[in-house]
């Protein structure tokens, strides 16, 4: 007879866990060759197809980086708030609200002000509406109780609904012909990109500088150390006087306000106006969940994983065009993707093993 | 004006149909101790899943049992995941939300656009459909309102007065001290997460093959995240549940009745979500004791663990 035993595992090694998500990636990525066989198109084809258009040519690169840009920002902000167990769905919505404020400032000050004055500018606004959208269900949690995974996706819903409103109200541009959106940025406010690329590179080095300054912020200082107390043993926090409200609020705020700073990129550096939520992000806050933790949850870790997803999205979007596949491919992969990496924790933190007993 | 109130009854029981099917099944999920953020994406699952049955087969009735189907089978997932695998349950929902919204993208993309030539005919019950006033706004209505009543007082009745429903109030609250009664925790929550599922593949058959009869993409829009706050809004109980479900239906009615009054339609889009949020703080004053949420609600338990 063969019999299962399952035990905890003590001793994982980085190497250990890198390779659970090697693996766990690998089955995530067989399970979608069965959907996409599924779906009459040829696995093989379809999945090298994905990693071939988004980092096999220069051009592919340059557009992985892009969308890297958004999801490392918000990716590393989500290890912070995750770590604290504070789930955090709202960044969508916080990287709107980022959008939204950003786009104000850029419109009323921009004229008058030159490019080395406004873009700091319009981060910070950028930065202050996210943190302000972030904070709001951090109060809710600590103050009230109010579970943050349903206020964070609600305040999703509101925010996409309230820059509708703006859009097709009072701030629809003039030169938009009856369409809903804003008038362009001005000139000044608009974020200089690489040469042949569309990589808004201030943004980009502030993703590296956060992810590098959250790692330390974690690993390093007293608050991080909080932060994660929080999440591990909140018993041991209360009678340790760890301030949950400051402690949430703070991390809330820098969760909220990496992702507003991601909406700013997306306005000011790619899209150069305000228009419908769908179109000023393509659902980078939740991928952003997955890179968080595929990143096993550390800030550094969330630029190669951010690059991957990134990856994924350009990938995805390109089978989708050459192979008439759904616009929902996308959301397929990041979802089973997800799926494995949960399920391989469990192989990670236990040891398992297949013997032959003697009865 | 007197056929603007019938009318209003009649749809705000139309509306409320769907979060009473999803919150009924949340409720049995989280009764037993096991979190399932993933609704949503069943719900869009089980919407899909009706409607292209129903179109193929021209026969709403088969596409009623195939969402279950449906809903029974992505649920396995995150009973998988959630009670063999001990993933965070958090994280589990979320992905399994994710991968419903976007199979049923890809399912569902060959309909868009192609409304149901049969759809689920509306069901007038015998005498109480001709009482005047109430019979037409309540007794003349699709079959899943009755549906949706029935098993949310079956699984009250359930819950609260039967050996089984404690067996499973008492895993949600205590799974060891249940284990060592010689109950299989595992095996409850398996069940309380497919039947959870089942519900919630229901609410979205209703929305494409009674309440509406076409399929759109992401035409669930956040009913299931609103069931899962009206779970905790009726403190885990099913009969309340009925009442709550109902309130959040004359939110979704109210949209429209509003719309003449020249208010935004985008901030009368935005009020189920913000009602959410006000009935969740509005909840929150009351003694947590009283709340009735399962104490180990969310938390992973291991067998054998001390």
């Amino acid at each position: 007879m063969i019999r299962i035993i399952t035990s905890d595992r003590y001793n994982i090694t980085p190497l250990r866990s890198f390779m659970t998500n090697i693996a766990a990636l690998g089955a995530g990525i067989l399970a979608i060759s069965l959907i996409f066989l599924a779906a009459g198109v040829n696995p093989l084809y379809a999945v090298c197809q994905i990693f071939i258009e988004s980092f096999g040519s220069i051009y592919g690169i340059k557009e992985t980086i892009t969308k890297a840009i958004p999801l490392i920002l918000i990716g590393a902000g989500l290890t912070l708030a995750f770590r604290a167990k504070f789930w955090n769905i709202g960044a969508e919505g916080q990287l709107l609200m980022g959008a939204v404020f950003a786009t104000w400032t850029a419109q009323h000050l921009g004229p008058a002000l030159p490019p080395a004055l406004i873009v700091p500018l319009i981060f910070t606004a950028g930065f202050i509406g996210g943190a302000l959208w972030g904070i709001i269900p951090a109060i809710l949690k600590i103050k009230y109780a109010i579970n943050e995974v349903i206020t964070t996706l609600m305040l999703n819903y509101i925010c996409a609904e309230f820059l509708t409103m703006l859009i097709v109200g009072p701030w629809k541009g003039k030169t938009r012909f009856g369409f809903p959106g804003t008038d362009p940025l001005p000139d000044s406010a608009i974020l200089g990109v690489l040469p042949g690329s569309r990589i808004h590179y201030v943004t980009l080095i502030l993703a590296i500088i956060c992810s590098v300054g959250l790692c330390v912020l974690i690993y390093k200082t007293r608050f991080g150390y909080e932060a994660r107390v929080v999440g591990e043993n909140p018993d041991a926090g209360k009678y340790a006087g760890i301030d949950f409200l400051k402690t949430s609020l703070i991390l809330m705020a820098v969760s909220g306000g990496l992702a507003g700073l991601a909406g700013v990129g997306e306005v000011a550096g790619i899209h150069h106006y305000l228009g419908y939520p769908a179109s000023v992000s393509s659902g980078y806050g939740f991928t952003a969940i997955i890179v968080a933790w595929l990143a096993k949850l550390n800030p550094l870790f969330a630029i190669a994983s951010g690059l991957f997803f990134a990856g994924i999205i350009v990938g995805g979007d390109a089978i989708q065009i050459s192979l008439g596949l759904p616009a929902a491919t996308v959301e397929i992969v990041n979802g089973i993707l997800l799926i494995f990496l949960i399920m391989g924790d469990y192989f990670l933190y236990n040891k398992i093993q297949i013997c032959r007993s003697r009865a | 004006m007197e056929e603007i109130i019938i009318s209003t009854i009649q749809r705000t029981m139309v509306a409320g149909t769907p979060l009473l099917l999803a919150t009924t099944g949340e409720i049995i999920c989280e009764r037993a101790g096991i979190l399932n953020l993933g609704v949503e994406g069943v719900m869009a699952i089980g919407a899909v899943t009706a409607f292209i049955v129903t179109m193929t087969t021209g026969q709403p009735w088969l596409g009623v049992p195939a969402a279950m189907a449906a809903g029974f089978a992505v649920s396995l997932i995150h009973a998988v995941a959630s009670v063999t695998l001990q993933a965070n349950q958090v994280v589990s929902g979320l992905a399994l939300t994710m991968l419903g919204l976007g199979l049923s993208g890809m399912m569902g993309k060959p309909y868009v656009g192609r409304p149901l030539a049969v759809k689920m005919d509306d069901v007038a019950i015998p005498f109480l459909s001709d009482l005047p006033w109430i019979g037409k706004a309540l007794f003349h209505q699709s079959p899943f309102l009755y549906l949706a009543i029935v098993l949310a007082l079956t699984a009250w009745f359930f819950l609260e007065r039967t050996r089984m429903g404690i067996q499973i109030r008492s895993t949600g609250e205590n799974p060891k001290a249940t284990e060592n009664q010689g109950v299989n925790v595992a095996l409850i929550r398996y069940a309380c997460v497919l039947v959870g599922g089942i519900f919630s593949a229901l609410a979205g058959a209703h929305l494409s093959i009674s309440y509406s009869s076409s399929w759109v993409e992401g035409m669930t829009a956040g009913r299931g995240w609103i069931a899962i706050a009206l779970t905790i809004f009726a403190l885990w109980n099913p009969a309340r549940a009925i009442f709550a479900s109902f309130i959040f239906g004359g939110i979704f009615v109210l949209q429209y009745l509003l719309q003449p009054l020249g208010i935004s339609p985008n901030f009368l889009a935005m009020l189920p979500y913000l009602s959410t949020l006000i009935i969740l703080l509005a909840i929150s004053f009351k003694d947590p004791r009283r709340l009735n949420a399962p104490a180990r609600l969310g938390a992973v338990y291991k067998r054998g663990e001390r």
